[in-house]
């Protein structure tokens, strides 16, 4: 099969990052998923049956009769937690329909300016993502607060008597999550929409088509794998967010990443958090894999 | 010839507004006299003063700064290996493995990474500290980096290295003196990714920090979890400042550099 044995730089470019990602993305994660089989204990490390090598077969054998399916029975259980699965898939599905909304008519407008201009809009919409996340939040925080402009400028406006609570609100969560992801969707979008082939909009105007049914049946069909990359895009790392609910959101339903960083930070137990994180990953797994299959066939139609 | 009609203006204008005017608060704020943040007391630089005397910030922005430049400089180097092993040497043994690690941490909630770090680093009980954080963020940070030169190394005409290789140039040499040139602006600009990766985060850094190792967003965030502070507005600020500066002179400069065409040699 192998044409030439590889050079010694050839096998030293592939077995670094490989030895590293083994060690430090694949180690750990199986790590996760052991503990999350494992029982709480108070011990350090904080969670039985611990692999003991050193007793041989019989610390092998025991290792493996300790485990168990406890931790993800009590997920199923406790209503906490399916109620913390699915506040962040709806919040989730939710933002993301939002910024499907705001974003698309920013991407188009950006795609039919002048080329000079569009270079400079580019950078303007990917500058915010290089400020910092927790700053973008925390500027928020700022606003939203009793006293803070937002307020003052509804009871200026005479749009509300009293000045409404937004902080520790699930909508204080969308403000914060649609305009921290703004860019990953506007961005997708525009890289679709600029390549648009524009006489086919000439096209359909010609044959006396409304301008709102070329929309519809020419631009936003061409556009879908953009429209696809943007929804991935959010809504995976939004389905796992915790800054966000966490500094502009309250904690009585907390999202799934509060949960997993409560359990673990503030229950100190180890199990059930790994338990989380594990069925966590399955779930966002799902649409990856939707994805893969759809760009699969996609590539074979064209 | 393009019509750019209101709708368009509008909505450009509108999300432009949008993602700046949070900032430029923010900014004003950080000017405010008044401690209460809200309210406004007149133009001063007094919390900018009082941050020049804030150690624990300074030491956390400091720290922040050490692990950026390790851990880029670290996941650079991994991440370009990673994408010419991918792109250049055809099939090896576990490809598939290697590539579905390249891809997963980015899309694993930074909340999975940080705890199944730290229970690794638990496992194997190390002390946590300033090079947990390092590897916490090279592994973070070198699947960005793999995937922006390998965007690079597959659009570039490989007939360049193959001729080289004709010639009689050794893999390392052809790599070295051949697509490390030519790849060389792909891979700065994700040492530039790396680099803000590493300073934006929080929550991987939370669950791999120890004692003496506190980053500036560890440090910001326990600041506001309570509400807004003007010490930290100024600080934001300032950080903003340094960000779209040094983002306007990349940009100038990839403008530059690409105006001339192909790179220059170094």
């Amino acid at each position: 099969m192998k044409k030439q044995p590889r050079s010694l730089w050839q096998r030293f470019a592939i077995s670094l990052p490989y030895a590293w990602l083994v060690a430090f993305f694949l180690v750990p994660f199986l790590i996760v998923l052991k503990i999350s089989f494992s029982q709480g204990a108070i011990a350090l490390p904080p969670y039985r049956p611990v692999l003991d090598l050193t007793a041989g077969w019989q610390g092998i054998e025991r290792f493996f009769t300790g485990l168990s399916f406890d931790n993800y029975r009590l997920l199923g259980s406790d209503p906490l937690y399916l109620l913390s699965y699915v506040k962040s898939l709806e919040i989730a599905a939710f933002s993301t329909l939002m910024l499907l909304v705001i974003g698309y008519p920013i991407a188009y407008g950006m795609a039919r300016t002048p080329r000079r201009l569009q270079a400079v809009l580019v950078v303007l919409v990917m500058l915010p993502f290089w400020t910092s996340f927790l700053i973008r939040i925390y500027a928020w925080m700022n606003i939203l607060q009793r006293d803070g402009p937002l307020n003052e400028l509804l009871m200026t406006l005479h749009i509300v008597r009293e000045p409404p609570v937004w902080l520790a609100t699930d909508t204080a969560i969308y403000i914060g999550i649609v305009y921290s992801y703004l860019p990953f969707m506007v961005l997708p979008l525009y890289a679709v929409l600029e390549k648009l082939d524009e006489s086919l909009l000439e096209a359909a105007a010609d044959l006396g088509c409304p301008r709102w049914k070329t929309f519809w049946l020419v631009t936003l069909p061409l556009s879908s794998p953009g429209v696809l990359a943007g929804v991935l895009l959010c809504f995976i790392p939004i389905v796992g967010e915790f800054v966000i609910p966490d500094l502009l959101g309250g904690s009585r339903a907390p999202m799934i990443g509060q949960t997993i960083w409560m359990e673990f930070f503030g229950n100190k137990d180890w199990p059930t958090a790994s338990a989380v994180a594990i069925v966590l990953v399955c779930l966002l797994v799902t649409p990856i894999v939707v994805f893969q299959h759809q760009a699969m066939r996609g590539g074979e139609r064209s | 010839m393009r019509k750019v009609s209101i709708f368009n203006i509008f909505a450009i204008v509108l999300g432009i507004a949008f993602l700046y005017l949070p900032i430029v608060i923010l900014v004003i704020y950080s000017f405010n006299v008044s401690r209460l943040v809200a309210v406004w007391g007149g133009w001063s630089t007094r919390w900018y003063a009082e941050l020049a005397g804030d150690n624990e910030i300074l030491q956390a922005a400091f720290t922040s700064l050490r692990v950026a430049l390790v851990s880029a400089s670290a996941a650079t180097v991994l991440g370009t290996l990673a994408a010419v092993a991918l792109v250049r040497f055809g099939r090896f043994r576990g490809r598939l493995l290697f590539a579905s690690m390249i891809y997963a941490p980015l899309v694993m909630p930074e909340v999975i990474t940080g705890l199944s770090l730290l229970l690794l680093f638990v496992a194997v009980e190390v002390d946590r500290g300033f090079w947990t954080v390092v590897i916490a963020h090279t592994t973070m940070a070198m699947c960005f980096v793999t995937v922006i030169v390998q965007s690079r190394l597959v659009d570039f005409d490989i007939s360049l290295e193959e001729a080289a290789m004709d010639l009689g140039a050794p893999p390392l040499r052809t790599f070295l003196s051949i697509t490390l040139p030519l790849i060389l602006p792909a891979i700065v600009a994700a040492w530039m990714l790396a680099f803000a990766l590493s300073l934006d985060d929080l929550v991987v850094a939370s669950f791999t920090t120890g004692p003496g190792a506190t980053t500036l967003p560890i440090r910001i965030y326990s600041a506001v979890r309570l509400g807004v502070k003007p010490e930290i507005n100024a600080v934001c600020s300032i950080f903003v400042g340094i960000v779209g500066m040094t983002v306007l002179i990349a940009s100038l400069l990839a403008k530059l550099t690409g105006a001339r065409g192909t790179p220059a040699r170094p």
